[in-house]
């Protein structure tokens, strides 16, 4: 079942057209990867999802949640989808963490307004977040601040934050490149993890073909502000049909076809 | 928390952390202790400065002090100097300057014939009630004059807050003293004119010095509008330039602030657009505000001496003025201790505000 639909979504900056007519669909319970080189449009894609555009840009299409169109939404109920059915998670945990805000808060403020929890029902939560996304001693960790943690505990964090409301659809923008290659495995199966038992539609957006074959289910290759190719890993990945697609994979170092 | 068990968790994931000291008590209670003894050691240090400078002055405070005829007399001369302590050796005449400034005793002013302490006690809270409203007054108007001009970035109300806050940090200070004093109370007489409070009343009985306070804690209501009368020109003249220079700092902190990832992300999970601003944008952008501000203070307190000139309000800015020109060293050494007291205290208040705000800094 078909949870988010993009079609032909154009996004204009300045009289640049930086998307020319996307077309995505994703699935309960798969992830969708989504690749390209930087600049091909693929993090303006996740981020026109929730209305995070840089001022000034200009939309059109339709990106449809159910029956609803996130693209004509007004503010106040898109407010209500972002984070509440749609929820993200950022590229580099150590800049996308207030600095200043405890773990909890953090973790909590977003259920309240969402959930409308109390404070202890937030904070219940929020623990049993932490021990799902494997933060080691979650009553501990709550009351801490992002930067008495490494990396890859970070995201985990920021991951437990996008999940607090039990969103639909997750969009990871690069989730692990600015973490160290020991801990992207484990975050990536956490991902995987989740996807599954919780029966997420994941739009995993990643430059690297690796982190892709590892946990997509179907992937997406974009260049230049369209998706080019389209279609289940196996097939994409060991045949692919456009030539980018081609080039992007013959591009990777130490594969041997 | 007993962080023991956890810590051994978290080993091998939190890099920067050091496993057993966060244990301890309160890392708020030891970082606060660290800021008092710099504070107290600062303060040895500005009674040696002050004392060496004044002391460097060239001028003679026997001229300054003794008539034509006097200064004839050897004999008086030598006599005055004993008085005062001036024929003894400079160190000397430090331990003993430190010795008194320990027991409160900062000598004898040659003007007043009064102790120091007892002038300072008068103008002193005079001028902290002028440079407290001052300094309140541009926090409230130039933090909020800052967060809406960048809230509306390249806007009307930007353009015209700008324009405003140029004219705030150019326009000298004495000249709108000047101004407002002739517009306000001599034209339009709008404002009452100069002192504390209407010379028809008396002040009200002293717990902190601050008239305003002191007649509200004693319930002189009619004490208490004429005090606040009185200080709202001069407070407004004096803060014009800091809610300038504070409305620049705070657009171009706040500006910097909305372009964080942190706050894309606060979007993200959908918060009510106050809460980003004041939990996300403001506790971030408060860091460089309350820096400039602590900063502002002192060019706050320099301004005080034109301003209590022209309002003729009872301060130590006149006071100093008035030591300053007459060669009174231990007045104008009492001043130094005084002004230097003030600096090390606002930047102890800053200071402990950075651990407030920021954990960083709190638990290092």
């Amino acid at each position: 079942m078909s949870l988010l639909a993009i079609s032909d979504l154009k996004v204009s900056i300045g009289g640049k057209e930086i998307l020319r007519g996307v077309d995505l669909d994703l699935r309960a319970g798969r992830v969708h990867g989504l690749a390209g080189e930087s600049g091909s449009g693929k993090t303006m894609t996740g981020l026109a999802v929730l209305g995070l555009l840089p001022h000034g840009a200009r939309t059109s299409g339709r990106i449809a949640l159910g029956e609803r169109d996130l693209l004509a939404m007004p503010a106040k109920e898109l407010n209500t989808v972002r984070g509440g059915e749609v929820a993200m998670v950022f590229q580099d945990p150590a800049t996308s963490l207030h600095p200043m805000l405890s773990v909890g808060r953090q973790l909590t403020e977003h259920m309240r307004h969402h959930l409308g929890l109390d404070r202890k029902q937030a904070r219940a939560r929020a623990l049993e977040l932490l021990g799902q996304v494997r933060i080691p001693g979650p009553e501990a960790a709550i009351d801490r601040y992002p930067h008495q943690f490494s990396g890859g505990m970070r995201q985990r964090i920021a991951i437990a934050i996008a999940l607090a409301c039990s969103p639909k659809v997750l969009i990871a923008d690069e989730p692990t490149t600015a973490l160290d290659v020991t801990v992207q495995a484990g975050v990536l199966r956490l991902l995987r993890g989740l996807c599954d038992d919780l029966g997420l539609a994941v739009l995993l957006v990643t430059h690297d073909l690796g982190v892709m074959s590892a946990v997509a289910d179907e992937v997406s290759v974009m260049k230049e502000g369209l998706v080019v190719e389209t279609g289940p890993r196996g097939q994409v990945l060991r045949d692919p049909t456009h030539p980018y697609t081609r080039a992007l994979l013959e591009s990777l170092p130490g594969e041997t076809s | 928390m007993s962080p023991t068990s956890s810590s051994e968790d978290l080993k091998g994931d939190t890099a920067r952390r050091k496993p057993g000291r966060s244990g301890s008590r309160s890392p708020l209670i030891r970082f606060l202790a660290r800021r008092v003894l710099t504070a107290l050691l600062l303060a040895v240090g500005i009674t040696l400065v002050t004392f060496v400078l004044t002391n460097l002055v060239p001028g003679d405070p026997v001229s300054a002090n003794l008539g034509q005829r006097a200064l004839g007399d050897p004999a008086i001369v030598a006599q005055w100097r004993a008085e005062h302590g001036l024929d003894k050796p400079l160190p000397q005449q430090y331990l003993m300057h430190l010795q008194g400034v320990v027991q409160g005793d900062l000598g004898t002013s040659q003007q007043s014939h009064r102790p120091v302490m007892d002038d300072l006690a008068e103008s002193v809270p005079a001028t902290l009630e002028l440079a407290g409203a001052a300094i309140l007054i541009s926090l409230v108007a130039g933090v909020a004059f800052g967060v809406v001009a960048a809230l509306r970035r390249d806007r009307l109300t930007d353009h015209l807050l700008r324009v405003l806050s140029l004219i705030g940090i150019s326009v000298p200070t004495f000249w709108l003293a000047l101004m407002a004093f002739y517009v306000f109370f001599y034209r339009l007489q709008v404002t009452p004119g100069s002192g504390r409070i209407d010379p028809t009343m008396s002040p009200p009985p002293q717990v902190t010095g601050l008239y305003t306070i002191d007649s509200a804690l004693a319930g002189q209501w009619d004490v208490f509008a004429s005090a606040v009368g009185h200080l709202v020109t001069p407070a407004l003249v004096l803060a014009l330039y800091t809610i300038g220079l504070l409305t620049r700092f705070t657009r171009s902190a706040v500006l910097e602030v909305l372009g964080q990832d942190y706050v894309r992300a606060a979007r993200a999970k959908g918060l009510p657009g106050r809460v980003i601003l004041f939990r996300y944008v403001l506790r971030s952008a408060l860091v460089p505000i309350i820096t400039v501000a602590g900063l502002a203070f002192g060019s706050l307190l320099s301004g005080t001496v034109l301003v209590e000139a022209i309002f003729a309000w009872p301060g130590v800015g006149q006071y100093a003025y008035k030591s300053a020109t007459t060669l009174d060293l231990p007045a104008v050494m009492g001043v130094g201790l005084v002004v230097g007291g003030v600096y090390l205290v606002i930047n102890l208040i800053v200071d402990v505000l950075y651990g407030v705000i920021d954990p960083r800094v709190r638990l290092q």
